[in-house]
């Protein structure tokens, strides 16, 4: 156990993200909540991507001019998750439109009261 | 020499949606046009290049001069080439739609151009991460669309298919990322090699799989991951409902038969039998759910909605069955689903304009007001059922067949069960067009509606509507002789898909 908290603790990390990322995202009423929730989520999956090229005693992936230099840490996972963090915060920025649209159409972004207000509808 | 023309079919409508935005600023109308205009460029390169990829085999292209497994390489095969044409003749013919009832401004015509590249891009993709990225583009443009219908309720769906579609993607990334700890590439071609190194029990691929599958069958909008799909198809503009309903969750299940076939190979499927049997059971639920939750709606656009549920399930059964034959008839049912649910689509929102009717008591004696547009509903319906000769009887056929031939009989039997309860949801809207008598208070109701009065009283449907609902008939019932020529054309690549 201890052992598994010194070697693989970042792993730990994407667990606890992505538990509290569901969680919240089921539990809270909240839009705006849901949508932090959602955020926590996909950092929790960055995270995984980010350990996943992690590599003991390895250096930045930038070769010198003279060549060697090595063992890198694979470079491959970062540019992914540049690309998949630029994703992220256009959903985030479209999530969030919508909760402003939402918010000026009902009065409200709770989760609860829109649907009383819907059913009323 | 056709290999270098590939990236196009993803740059043409992308440039496209950049000029749709410049276009906007010039004139009021010039978005609609250059959307038009780059839509007919999409059609005719994606007809031309998939005609090329069905004679002379597989093209492929590596983007920017990096070769695979190292640079992102764009594929298409022959069914990559089928389903990348219909993006583009779909979405030529649904604009027509759009620009008559929905003039959205330039936000609009972009985001529909950008939901032309996001699917195109998933149809020609040859990497998984890239097919990710992909999958959120069109993601993106599907939730701005849906929610440019501009009332409350459209943003509330739209929010809620935003939080199922993000989750759906991030599982897919997810999966993506075991994929790549396990063997260090994302090519999908090289994926299949390094993955049956691995050995398929690795519980590395084993959670790969899972995550890679529950998030496209999200996207498919399989039970009981469908749930953002009504809303989402009720809530948005007629022509978007159209549009999304033939295309999006389409593509969805076009990228799992890809995955399924080219990444993890039917290999995996004989080491892990219990894979196979699972999705099996998830889609035959699917069937049978989708069909009785849609008898039960009074709704016409949310009923439509959930027979996509049940079909997309049929779709999930023929390409997990595995056999030749039945993941034709995935392919064969893909593509005439979206075909007919699109033709159902436009049909709704037109008769919604014209009289305001949208549940079915209120679809009762439509048919003597509007003969042809009934009468060209009443044959989608029916090909959506499954009569010969139309091309829903030749999906459904084939896909039974290769249950059978697989010897999974209760696959059969299932199909046979969703095939009635198709015909009763589908039935009592044709009886009420088409017997029941307009009652008083449905006139009462109708006369009412505002849109009539606008319109002072029900006029005569457009042309240019009536010929693309009458134009998905013919189609459909035409692609159900020409399927015999498609399984010829496609032999060659599902040959090459199947073999283990």
């Amino acid at each position: 156990m201890i052992d598994l908290i010194a070697t693989k603790h970042t792993y730990l990390v994407v667990v606890a993200l992505l538990a509290i990322g569901a969680y919240v995202m089921i539990e809270s009423d909240n839009f705006v909540k849901k949508i932090i929730g959602l955020n926590v989520f996909q950092t929790g999956i960055f995270v995984f991507f980010i350990s996943a090229a992690f590599r003991t005693d390895g250096a930045s992936p930038v070769v010198q001019s003279g060549g060697g230099g090595g063992p890198f840490v694979s470079p491959l996972p970062h540019v992914l998750i540049l690309t998949a963090i630029v994703v992220g915060v256009s959903l985030t920025a479209v999530a969030l439109g919508l909760v402003v649209r939402i918010y000026e159409s009902y009065g409200t972004i709770n989760e609860d009261t829109l649907e009383e207000v819907l059913a009323n509808d | 020499m056709t290999d270098a023309f590939v990236p196009l079919l993803v740059a043409v409508p992308l440039l496209g949606a950049v000029l749709a935005v410049a276009a906007g600023l010039v004139s009021e109308r010039g978005p609609a046009a250059v959307a038009a205009a780059v839509l007919v460029v999409q059609t005719v390169l994606a007809g031309w290049i998939g005609s090329q990829a069905l004679l002379n085999g597989e093209l492929s292209n590596g983007v920017g001069g990096f070769v695979a497994p190292y640079g992102i390489e764009l594929v298409v095969d022959g069914l990559s080439a089928v389903v990348v044409t219909l993006v583009a003749v779909v979405s030529l013919a649904v604009l027509v739609y759009a620009v008559r009832d929905d003039p959205g401004g330039t936000a609009f015509y972009a985001q529909y151009l950008l939901l032309v590249t996001g699917l195109s891009g998933m149809s020609v993709t040859g990497d998984v991460f890239n097919l990710y990225v992909f999958l959120e583009i069109s993601g993106l443009a599907t939730y701005a669309l849906v929610a440019s219908a501009g009332t409350g309720r459209s943003a509330v769906s739209a929010l809620k298919y935003l939080l199922f579609g993000t989750v759906a993607a991030s599982l897919y990334l997810l999966g993506v990322g075991y994929a790549l700890v396990a063997t260090g590439t994302l090519n999908m071609a090289d994926l299949a090699v390094e993955l049956a190194n691995v050995g398929y029990d690795s519980p590395l691929v084993l959670a790969s799989f899972g995550f890679v599958v529950v998030g496209l069958a999200t996207k498919t909008a399989l039970f009981p991951l469908h749930t953002w799909q009504p809303d989402a198809y009720n809530d948005s503009p007629d022509s978007v409902s159209a549009l999304i309903s033939a295309l999006v969750s389409t593509v969805a299940a076009y990228a799992l038969l890809r995955i399924v076939y080219t990444v993890y190979t039917p290999a995996f499927f004989d080491a892990v039998p219990v894979a196979r049997d699972a999705i099996v059971v998830f889609a035959c639920l699917s069937i049978v759910v989708g069909s009785v939750l849609a008898v039960a709606q009074s709704e016409v656009k949310r009923m439509l909605a959930y027979s996509s549920v049940s079909q997309y399930g049929l779709v999930v059964v023929g390409l997990a069955i595995g056999t030749r034959a039945a993941v034709f008839g995935a392919v064969v049912h893909l593509v005439g689903h979206a075909i007919m649910k699109g033709g159902l689509f436009v049909a709704a929102g037109t008769v919604d304009d014209l009289t305001g009717a949208t549940t079915v008591e209120e679809y009762a004696g439509l048919a003597d007001r509007f003969p042809v547009l009934g009468g060209a509903s009443a044959v989608l319906m029916l090909a959506m059922v499954g009569v010969p000769p139309a091309v829903g009887f030749a999906g459904k056929w084939y896909i039974a067949l290769g249950a059978v031939r697989a010897g999974t009989w209760p696959v059969a039997v299932v199909i046979f069960t969703s095939t009635l309860l198709t015909l009763a949801y589908f039935a009592i809207l044709v009886e009420r067009m088409f017997v029941a008598p307009a009652s008083a208070s449905v006139r009462a109701a109708t006369d009412g509606g505002a849109e009539s009065e606008r319109l002072g009283g029900p006029a005569a449907p457009p042309r240019s509507l009536l010929a693309l609902v009458v134009g998905a008939a013919v189609v459909a019932v035409v692609l159900g002789f020409a399927v015999t020529g498609l399984e010829t054309a496609l032999e060659p690549t599902l040959d090459t898909l199947l073999s283990p």
